[in-house]
């Protein structure tokens, strides 16, 4: 009898270690993937912060005319949110541009209000004790467009300019190590390490899951970040020096990777690694 | 290694060829740029304004050299004759030891294939600039974490004999890619001066050292 006992207990110490050397063995990428759905959980998200304290601050009213955000035209009318999200960067004749989000919202800063942006600036990325006022109003202005598709037609001639000067750059090799957007996202399944790399040098699934889950908050930094932010991040991995905060050519590169997620949905803020 | 797949050539053929008159003609700095070249002249005023706020250090990194740009022009994909050039001008920038002793100490190899640290702004002046090998390539069986970008490097050594011929050229490979493949993926290490001869050589060491865990 002690015996039999004794034999299964080996036995169930066996499977045991078994169980536990297949678990170690597991394929990493299903590691990852497994780690992905555990942080996807809308109610944990952090970033709903930002959503809830972006919707204070587009109704505040700021700057010399102590004016709201109210006004403020994202493209589909004034005052309009839902949607506008989906639709940008696009052209603005009043401005005579090409402007992605946090372009324009700077841009209705400074005319609407007559805010003097130094601060807002000053604070584009959010930090420890520090958030970032162009952080919440991206989170809250792109979660009204959450459950829409990307559309971006491209229908104005400078759109279509700002796409292909975008494409150009992200071709374009630079700095210390030769590196260009392609270097990381012109392959199908590769992986720096072991975070996966969006093929982004054509239409389809890894752009549009791409751009479908930016704005996003970052577990690793604590914070909830914008595109803008992750092309900074970008440049900062490439060796380049940090990229002017709404610069035309960071417009451009949006412009181009939003035209590659055309007709792909959007669920923002996400969250990510 | 070249990312770029080589079912995209044919289909690339007829560009590659109106390109390849635009950038010898380029080269001689007459006619506009036409092809994928198009547009690029366009780039470098938004690419000034991008970095309009960086300082005189940093902007020298805005500069490309003439690899870089045909690289750029070409997508990695450079027309043969062209990409000859780049292989012969590139070859001619590695610089062997004097001694021509190509081995350096593989531990400290494995230190530089580990850190991906260096040359970023977010990097203190006084960083040592790290190999970040790790990020492209399987090394060391045992280190699951490595990237799938470039080739698998494990065994490296042993799959070539431990032969001084191929350690030798894999210490040209490291110090310049892209003296053997134009537009390589792979930075010029050596070359733009981001790893040292010494950091090459303990690279190498990582790589042929029969006690090394590549090879184990």
């Amino acid at each position: 009898m002690k015996r039999s006992v004794a034999s299964a207990l080996v036995m169930t110490l066996g499977v045991l270690c078994w169980v536990t050397g297949g678990l170690n063995a597991a394929d990493p990428e299903d590691e990852i993937r497994r780690y992905r759905e555990m942080i996807d959980d809308p109610m944990a998200n952090p970033a709903y912060l930002n959503v809830d304290r972006g919707e204070a601050l587009w109704n505040l009213p700021r700057g010399e005319k102590n004016a709201s955000l109210a006004t403020c035209d994202l493209g589909k009318g004034p005052g309009t949110l839902e949607g506008a999200y989906a639709e940008l960067p696009r052209y603005f004749a009043d401005a005579d541009k090409v402007m992605d989000l946090e372009q324009r919202l700077l841009w209705c800063m400074e005319t609407v209000q007559a805010l003097d942006t130094h601060d807002v600036l000053s604070r584009k990325f959010g930090a420890p004790g520090s958030t970032s006022d162009m952080e919440d109003l991206v989170a809250y202005i792109a979660n009204k467009s959450s459950g829409m598709t990307y559309h971006i037609p491209l229908d104005d001639v400078q759109e279509r300019d700002a796409y292909a000067i975008g494409e150009e750059l992200f071709y374009r090799r630079g700095s210390l190590l030769d590196f260009s957007c392609a270097t990381c996202h012109s392959a199908d399944g590769a992986r720096i390490r072991t975070t996966q790399l969006p093929n982004l040098t054509k239409p389809g699934g890894d752009a549009r899951n791409t751009m479908g889950s930016w704005p996003t908050y970052r577990v690793s930094q604590s914070q909830m970040r914008t595109m803008q932010n992750r092309l900074w991040d970008c440049y900062r991995q490439m060796r380049m020096p940090p990229p002017d905060y709404g610069s035309a050519g960071l417009t451009a590169l949006m412009i181009y990777l939003a035209k590659q997620a055309d007709g792909g949905s959007i669920n923002v803020p996400s969250i990510k690694r | 290694m070249s990312l770029q797949s080589n079912a995209n050539r044919p289909a690339r053929y007829a560009a590659i060829i109106v390109a390849l008159v635009a950038a010898t003609s380029a080269l001689a700095e007459s006619a506009t740029p036409k092809g994928p070249a198009e547009g690029t002249a366009g780039v470098e005023r938004y690419v000034r304004e991008m970095w309009a706020s960086s300082d005189a250090k940093w902007k020298d990194r805005l500069k490309q050299d003439e690899t870089q740009v045909l690289c750029s022009r070409f997508r990695n994909n450079p027309p043969e004759p062209l990409a000859q050039s780049i292989q012969t001008r590139e070859a001619a920038t590695i610089v062997f030891p004097k001694d021509n002793q190509v081995l350096g100490r593989w531990q400290e190899g494995e230190k530089l294939a580990q850190n991906g640290r260096g040359g970023q702004f977010s990097d203190a002046p006084d960083t040592v600039n790290g190999g970040n090998c790790y990020a492209c390539h399987q090394m060391a069986k045992s280190e699951l974490s490595f990237g799938t970008l470039g080739p698998s490097l494990s065994e490296y050594g042993k799959i070539r004999n431990f032969s001084a011929e191929a350690a030798r050229d894999t210490f040209a490979k490291i110090y310049n890619s892209q003296a053997t493949l134009a537009c390589s993926s792979m930075p010029r290490f050596g070359a733009h001066g981001f790893l040292t001869e010494q950091q090459i050589k303990d690279v190498v060491a990582y790589l042929f050292d029969p006690d090394s865990p590549i090879n184990k």
